[in-house]
């Protein structure tokens, strides 16, 4: 009867705990192979790799295209160029194993399932990372996702793509300096002196926006937030409260220490310069 | 006819183009994150890795490169990095990525990277590939909110005077070369596709203010400017060992140019005694004397290479005192409202 027949559809524990940080690298890379695949292909996929942290994310940190083969039946995946790339870049970095594969396109495809699960054999658990270079949203989705396998019983029907939370913050591309990595072309490097003129730039127009914000609340026009009068106020009160006199005797020190340093240096090269000369212009007679 | 049109191929194929002069290497940022991230993840300890590109004109386009693997001073494991570059270039080849080698990057430490093993890397890598460029990353710099990526070449000049393997004093002054000219920096310019702007721009919104900015406005730079004068007193240690042995081969020369005057007044005297008795004179010169053995003069390349390395630090101190003095006058601006 329907009744004793009936099985209940059991999902594998869920790891909803699971979370997943990217590297900027891995986007980088990910997108240079996009450019460069080869023009039959409508996509690019390769292995995404990484470490599992202690909390449980996975943190992924490079990652290497692998060709393949796709059609509307199959889908054929060069084991070998895998494997070989794999013990290359394990050389390198023996710390980093194999946390997952990628692919570019919107959403999960039927094929992805077949590789997804040729991944999971070689790692428990992969990630699932597609990347939609088309933009197809109007905007650059990232999306990670782990499979569940659904299972009726004994018989496995079907695997279900979990989207999982993904971190994208890009901490190291922030410490270069995004200027150059979000333009097309930069012309030089900023020197030392061009960066701190740059930043304290940066700094001058956050000390205009909170000026401008205090006026306003004063004077009423936008309703006043605790939190940020807290902020401000906590801001403001870190500032050391040393009397003027000493303040400037701090100042002046590190002003003399470092104007030491400097004359220090310009002699060097003087040094240098008279010691070259007397070296090469020397000559017995 | 075939025959005339096959020499003048020939003749065209023959004839070398003047290559234009490096100017600019263009770096693609991928590139940047990849020698960033290999440089840290291994730093202290110093790492290599190969450059992959295209050379067209003046411009050097660096679009890929492969750490190398850190390898111990074994014999065996040299046909390892052999096989593991070979490895490399050919997987990278089946995804379209340039398999062009076009130089190397390393790490350093502060900026102490000017040594003779560089210099022989680089003349190693020349005689394969006409144009090459080795990019240096001070990972320790980072810290401080400045990107330390140079592009250096070794200049023409000197490298026709390290094949002939000569540093004489004379030599050296002939061909006008001073210690600044045995490495060449070239300017870097980056440039990444579109599809990476794009994505940066979708990623991150323009923050007022990034972490860049907090490393370059924070106030201690005692401990890097400390490393800094280490390394600059040991450096001169150094020179000053240089000159020393320069000093010795001058003393010993001018002893030795007395001893040969000595002789050749003896022998000018005896000379003339002979002269006064009838017999032959003797030669004037007797190369088998060891007084006329000449000196070898020590190789000026070890003490260049060490004044290289003083003036990067006087600059980097420079740098690093100027940004200082930025900070501390911002401060007190500050303060005083």
């Amino acid at each position: 009867m329907a009744a004793s027949d009936r099985t209940v559809l059991q999902f594998s524990s869920s790891s909803a705990s699971l979370s997943a940080k990217v590297h900027p690298l891995v986007v980088f890379n990910i997108c240079d192979c996009y450019v460069r695949r080869p023009d039959q292909a409508d996509r690019v996929i390769g292995t995404l790799l990484g470490s599992v942290l202690p909390d449980g994310t996975v943190d992924i940190r490079n990652s290497y295209a692998v060709p393949h083969n796709e059609s509307i039946e199959q889908v054929a995946l060069d084991i070998e160029y895998h494997h070989n790339m794999l013990i290359s870049h394990q050389k390198v970095n023996p710390k980093e194993i194999i946390v997952g594969w990628y692919s570019t396109g919107l959403g999960v495809t039927g094929g992805s399932a077949l590789i997804h699960e040729f991944y999971s054999r070689e790692v428990q658990n992969p990630i699932h990372l597609t990347v939609d270079t088309g933009f197809t949203n109007g905007a650059g989705t990232i999306k990670a996702y782990v499979s569940n396998n659904l299972s009726l019983g004994e018989r496995q029907i079907a695997a279900q793509f979990q989207e999982i939370p993904l971190d994208l913050r890009m901490v190291e591309a922030e410490r270069i300096g995004f200027d150059m990595l979000k333009a097309t072309a930069v012309d030089k490097i900023p020197s030392d002196l061009e960066g701190m003129e740059a930043s304290m730039q940066h700094l001058l127009v956050l000390i205009d926006d909170i000026y401008k914000y205090v006026d306003d609340v004063v004077e009423g026009r936008v309703p006043p937030d605790n939190k940020i009068g807290r902020y401000i106020s906590n801001a403001v009160g870190s500032l050391p409260k040393v009397s003027p006199s000493v303040f400037d005797k701090l100042v002046n020190d590190s002003l003399q220490d470092h104007l030491l340093l400097l004359y220090l240096s310009s002699i060097t090269r003087t040094q240098l310069s008279l010691a070259e000369k007397l070296n090469t212009a020397a000559q017995i007679l | 006819m075939a025959a005339t049109t096959a020499r003048s191929f020939l003749q065209v194929a023959a004839t070398e183009e003047a290559a234009p002069p490096l100017r600019v290497v263009q770096i693609e940022g991928l590139v940047i994150l990849k020698i960033i991230k290999h440089c840290k993840d291994h730093s202290p300890s110093l790492v290599t890795g190969q450059l992959l590109g295209l050379d067209v004109g003046s411009v050097l386009e660096v679009t890929n490169c492969f750490p190398f693997p850190m390898r111990e001073e074994d014999e065996e494991i040299e046909a390892d990095g052999a096989n593991y570059q070979l490895e490399m270039m050919r997987c990278l080849r089946e995804v379209n990525v340039d398999n062009n080698t076009v130089g190397w990057y390393q790490s350093t430490l502060l900026g102490s990277f000017q040594t003779v093993e560089l210099i022989e890397t680089f003349m190693n890598y020349q005689e394969n590939i006409r144009r090459c460029v080795c990019i240096i990353y001070d990972p320790s710099r980072a810290d401080q909110g400045v990107l330390a990526l140079k592009a250096l070449k070794l200049s023409d000049s000197f490298m026709e005077l390290y094949r002939s393997n000569n540093f004489t004093g004379e030599k050296l002054r002939e061909k006008n070369l001073s210690w600044v000219d045995i490495f060449e920096e070239i300017p870097i310019k980056v440039s990444n596709s579109a599809l990476i702007s794009a994505f940066m721009t979708e990623l991150e919104p323009d923050t007022p203010v990034t972490q860049c900015d907090y490393d370059r406005l924070q106030l201690s730079t005692s401990s890097l400017m400390e490393r800094n004068m280490e390394f600059l007193i040991e450096c001169m240690d150094d020179l000053s060992l240089e000159q020393q042995k320069f000093q010795f081969y001058y003393r010993s020369l001018s002893r030795q140019q007395a001893q040969q005057q000595a002789w050749l007044q003896k022998r000018r005297a005896e000379n003339m005694a002979r002269k006064a008795a009838g017999e032959e004179p003797l030669p004037e010169e007797d190369p088998s004397n060891p007084v006329f053995k000449p000196l070898p003069e020590p190789s000026r390349l070890e003490s260049f290479l060490i004044t290289n390395q003083i003036s990067n630090y006087c600059n980097q101190i420079n740098g690093v005192s100027g940004q200082s003095f930025n900070r501390l006058y911002l401060m007190k601006a500050l303060h005083e409202d």
